[in-house]
């Protein structure tokens, strides 16, 4: 019966155009919550693909052994696509000169992901390769051309063999590790392995099984292989750092947005069901008269705004499938191949955030209608427990607070915002109390006219209390937004300028770097600073031994197994933060500096003792503090820092980097033949794609923030709901007691305007306080305070509020005051 | 209780005290009074005089501060809210001041409320029948809005009288009408009640219609007169 009923008032309801806001509001948040969700969800799964790129395959089997025949084919039977690569070190010969390098022998299917990039010679262009070296040929890298001179075609001994080199190889998409410290490579068939007789039972090398194909023949060749005690296993892994790293920042934002979202529409609906359940007191009180008990009362809307919120989740879902699209076709360039098909999940969040939405904002507000006595069938002044205009909000800080752990993805920011939303509420609550009494006094001093909307003000001091906190808390949100994504874009193009290094050169020697720079500088090259290089091994910390096993974690791992680049500097590098201890000046003892991340991974602290093993030397010395450092920049960095004269007495080469446009390349070849030891890395490739991913990543991030704006005018708009019916009812009376229009327009417009005002200034200010906070803490970027927010944000609100005010109430001035006064 | 009881509402020392600013209000003071079954009374008394109030709480919708109430055998001021809303939709029908049609709802839609809140499965039939008989067979799909006053009245009387109810409360339902129609409505109410036999409590602070009533009490300050 209620349920006919419920379908029966939702129709009506809905021509009436009383739920119009509520479902507009929901459906905006939840258009943009799914579409946010779709997307994120797309975006990881398109970085799983990625990933699996640097892997050059699914899933890797390592071993020290070569990979069983068993293995292999039991991958077969799974229907996965394999191929076997052997990494070995091996001395290259040429002209008589030798090069160690890491040489890796591959299967013809070799890369499984991803694919290999070649060039006819050194620097010149580069194109893709399905292939891998014939027999009898081999790819040199870049840094093999440089070193040993050599020119394609040129023919080089590998262990028993000679091999003609045949490309140069610019990129294999599983070189992991640090650019700067690997050997250089050489790429080869493997069926030319034999020939070199390199590899004989007990010699070192690393064999590798690749394999890929559908994702549960990879997880079911995982449990398999993960049976053999020999084998290691890698699987996906994440991305560059730098793309992670604006990609973690847009779902921060992305999260962020959506919440405002959500809370700006959960503020519109929670006003607007407040309107809607003012409007049905009577209906309630008539059918309790003729004998609806309360329980058919809630049943009858509850069901009603369950339908509501399902159809609005629904359209909101809809239309979140397609914004996704939108932002996937704008971020299209961040992969190569199209995005993967989504996942239903964000349908379901949708869905159950919908539902979770409208019960948390607006069923507090429609439980007040079982209160409504019956008795009000006769008396109209019975109002149903004075249900205090801000109890809305309890309600609505939980509903919020079960919605955020599926959006933010970050504790902070979820945690920021709450502290943001109740230090911004109950500033706006005190201001707005205080606003309210201030005026109180004012009144005697204004003409009759503004005094009358004044005076609304202050009698309804709970309602606009309530409005002022809508309405800041909506224009604090989006103003926050617009500060946090300026923040955000002028950071990012911050990073990487026009004149971003592309090329990196190293192994310059000491007695060299003046010669280099002069020899860049004469030929119109920039040139940035060039910094001192040590390579060295971590061997102890507090004098005990360092162990990679005795690390968990594959980084920390990594960093006690391998060579490290040691510099040395008597400043703080640029871009570089202190984040524990202090700063050397002329300790007179030895010292070191720690990215913050890698003393982390090897539970280092500050004070901690350690000795590097430098060639056959070692230095002992206190880590005096910690660095933060921004490792999206293509800065040179360094994890560890000595103080000066720490290592004046150890082998060191000098590293610098430099901006060159395409047309000037030339310049390198002049510099690697005046200067043979120099080696320059080329990254131009990875910049291009870094700055490709920015500029997507700020498209999107201004799509997401279409979405929230319209939340907030929608949060405005019922914000001046919520006195809309009062106002007519007022404006009519004012009206038939002989007050002229301008009269009636005058106390509106001083009434909306206080509102504005006061709303505006708390939201300029609460906005840059969580400016602050969201850029320290969260974003992690530095901060531009604009004072000018302060002006134009209550400017902005007041002329906001009194032309949407005065436009709504427009119409209240054209009726008829006789029609006015009956329609209420 | 007396199973035979020949009143439909028997009311005892009523009183009803509100809390104002200036102290204790009493709206009713010590009000006693019986109707019996099939009967017609009606209630006047000028405005303030607190007649609305005795009748929301002979009709259940409101408590007395002390005394009891007796409709059709039960003890209303022994029951619950929910209690009593169960013994309004059986026994009881209203029609007010302003009709309190629901404006969204149509005139047909209207007069099967209490049919639909009492669970009935032929709603749609009797309430037909019902707007047929108050003349507005015509005017079923229509909303209040598209209604005149006079039949706007029309409508609540329908929906007043398709639950059955053994008694109808009418608070001063001529008092937005034309003078006309009052006489129009007036007649219909009481030619609609000739073969149902419902008692008629009226209250006006029109003497008019009281003189169409079997039976008529004043009220002034809160007590009868
Ligand atoms: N809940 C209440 N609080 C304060 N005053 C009330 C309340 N209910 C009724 N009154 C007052 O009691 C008096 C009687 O009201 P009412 O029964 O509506 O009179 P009538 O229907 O005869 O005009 C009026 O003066 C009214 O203002
Ligand atoms: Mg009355």
């Amino acid at each position: 019966m209620w349920i006919k009923l419920s379908l029966t008032y939702l129709k009506r309801d809905w021509r009436a155009g009383e739920l119009r806001l509520i479902a507009l509001a929901l459906i905006i948040a939840i258009a943009s919550l799914t579409s946010v969700n779709f997307f994120t969800n797309r975006i990881n799964l398109a970085i799983e693909t990625q990933a699996t790129e640097l892997l050059a395959a699914d899933l890797v089997v390592r071993s020290g052994e070569p990979i069983k025949q068993e293995l292999i084919e039991q991958a077969g039977a799974l229907g996965l696509k394999t191929a076997l690569t052997i990494n070995f070190h091996s001395v290259i010969v040429f002209a008589g000169k030798l090069e160690l390098a890491e040489v890796k022998a591959v299967q013809p299917a070799y890369p499984l992901r991803g694919r290999l990039q070649i060039s006819e010679q050194l620097f010149s262009g580069e194109t893709a390769s399905e292939d891998i070296p014939q027999p009898g040929k081999v790819w040199p890298d870049a840094r093999l051309f440089q070193s040993l001179g050599l020119e394609t075609g040129d023919r080089v001994n590998l262990g028993a063999a000679s091999f003609d080199a045949a490309k140069v190889l610019t990129y294999e998409p599983d070189r992991g590790g640090d650019l700067f410290n690997i050997a250089p490579r050489l790429l080869m068939n493997i069926a030319d392995l034999e020939a070199t007789e390199l590899i004989q039972p007990g010699s070192r090398a690393v064999y590798k099984l690749l394999v890929a194909g559908p994702g549960d023949a990879v997880v079911g060749f995982r449990a398999l292989t993960s049976k053999y005690e020999e084998y290691e296993i890698q699987g996906i892994r994440d991305a560059r750092p730098e793309l992670r790293a604006a990609l973690d920042r847009t779902k921060q934002f992305s999260g962020l947005a959506v919440l405002v979202s959500i809370a700006l529409a959960g503020l519109a609906i929670a006003m607007s069901a407040r309107r809607y359940a003012v409007r049905h007191f009577d209906n309630c009180a008539i059918m309790r008269c003729f004998g609806a008990q309360q329980g058919t009362i809630v049943k009858i809307y509850f069901t009603q705004l369950l339908i509501l919120a399902l159809a609005c989740s629904g359209i909101g879902c809809a239309l979140g499938y397609l914004g996704q699209e939108g932002l996937a076709a704008l971020m299209s360039g961040i992969v190569s191949r199209p995005l993967p098909a989504p996942t239903l999940t964000p349908v379901l969040i949708g869905m159950s955030a919908g539902v979770l939405a409208v019960l948390g904002f607006a069923m507090p507000q429609i439980l007040r209608l079982k209160n409504v006595a019956p008795l009000r069938a006769i008396r109209r002044d019975l109002i149903p427990l004075p249900l205090s205009n801000l109890s809305i909000y309890p309600a609505a800080i939980g509903c919020l607070l079960l919605l955020t752990p599926w959006q933010s993805g970050s504790l902070n920011l979820t945690f920021y915002s709450f502290i943001g939303l109740l230090i911004t509420g109950l500033s706006a609550f005190l201001a707005a109390r205080v606003g309210i009494h201030c005026l109180d006094r004012l009144r005697a001093k204004v003409g009759i006219a503004v005094r009358f909307g004044l005076a609304n003000v202050v009698r309804r001091a709970d309602l606009s209390t309530a409005q002022i906190l809508a309405i800041s808390l909506g224009v604090m949100t989006l103003t926050l937004l617009t500060l946090s994504r300026t923040d955000l874009l002028a950071n990012w193009r911050d990073r990487l300028p026009e004149d971003t290094p592309n090329y990196f050169l190293i192994n310059i020697q000491p007695d060299e770097v003046a010669a280099v720079k002069t020899f860049i500088k004469t030929r119109g090259g920039p040139m940035a600073q060039a910094y001192p290089m040590i390579r060295a091994r971590l061997v102890t910390i507090n004098d005990k031994a360092v162990n990679p096993d005795d690390y968990e974690d594959d980084q920390a791992k990594h960093f006690a197994k391998h060579i490290l680049n040691l510099s040395m500097a008597e400043t703080l590098p640029a871009n570089n933060r202190l984040v524990e201890g202090e700063w050397w000046d002329d300790a007179g003892e030895n010292l070191f500096s720690f990215e913050e991340e890698f003393a982390g991974a090897l539970n280092i602290v500050t004070g901690d003792r350690l000795t590097f093993k430098i060639a056959d030397k070692r230095v002992t010395g206190t880590v005096a503090n910690l660095r933060g450092v921004d490792w999206d920049t293509f800065d040179v960095n360094f994890f560890v820092i000595a103080n000066p004269g720490t290592l004046d007495d150890y082998p060191t080469t000098y590293i610098t980097s430099l901006h060159l446009p395409p047309e000037r390349k030339r310049l390198l070849i002049d510099l690697i033949r005046a200067y043979p030891n120099v080696t320059v890395f080329d990254v131009d490739t990875i910049l291009g794609q870094v700055r490709n991913v920015m500029e997507q990543v700020i498209r999107a991030i201004e799509f997401v923030f279409g979405f929230t704006l319209l939340a907030g005018v929608i949060v405005l708009l019922s914000a001046l709901q919520t006195t809309h019916d009062e106002r007519r009812y007022e404006s009519a009376l004012l009206t038939t007691l002989g007050a002229g229009r301008n009269h009636v327009l005058t106390g509106l417009f001083a009434e909306f305007a206080f509102l504005g005002l006061v709303a505006g200034i708390i939201s300029a200010l609460a906005a840059t306080a969580a400016q602050i906070l969201l850029a320290e803490y969260v974003f992690k970027i530095d901060v531009t305070v604009n004072p000018w927010v302060w002006l134009i944000t209550p400017l902005l609100c007041t002329l906001i509020i009194v032309t949407a005010g005065l436009l709504g109430t427009r119409k209240v001035l054209s009726t008829p005051p006789m029609v006015a006064l009956k329609q209420v | 209780m007396d199973k035979t009881s020949n009143y439909i509402i028997r009311a005892e020392n009523l009183v009803k005290q509100v809390h104002s600013p200036a102290g204790i209000l009493t709206i009713l003071d010590n009000i006693s009074l019986e109707i019996k079954y099939s009967e017609s009374l009606a209630i006047v008394g000028v405005s303030g005089s607190g007649k609305s109030t005795l009748l929301g709480i002979l009709a259940g919708l409101d408590l007395p501060s002390s005394g009891k109430v007796i409709l059709d055998n039960v003890e209303l001021t022994g029951l619950d809210e929910d209690g009593r809303a169960k013994l309004r939709n059986r026994r009881v029908g209203f029609v007010f001041q302003s009709f309190q049609l629901l404006p969204g709802l149509t005139a047909l839609e209207n007069v099967m409320l209490p049919l639909e809140l009492a669970g009935k499965s032929d709603a749609d039939e009797w309430a037909r029948e019902q707007l047929a008989e108050v003349g507005l067979a015509d005017r079923m799909a229509h909303y209040p809005n598209q209604l005149s006053g006079g039949e706007q009245q029309r409508v609540a009387i329908a929906r007043a009288f398709v639950g059955k109810p053994a008694i109808l409360f009418l608070d001063e339902f001529t008092g937005n009408l034309h003078q006309k129609t009052v006489g129009q409505i007036m007649e219909l109410l009481f030619r609609l009640n000739s073969d149902r036999g419902a008692t008629l409590l009226l209250v006006t602070h029109d003497t008019n219609v009281a003189t169409h009533c079997s039976r008529k009490l004043t009220m002034a300050g809160g007590r009868i007169i």
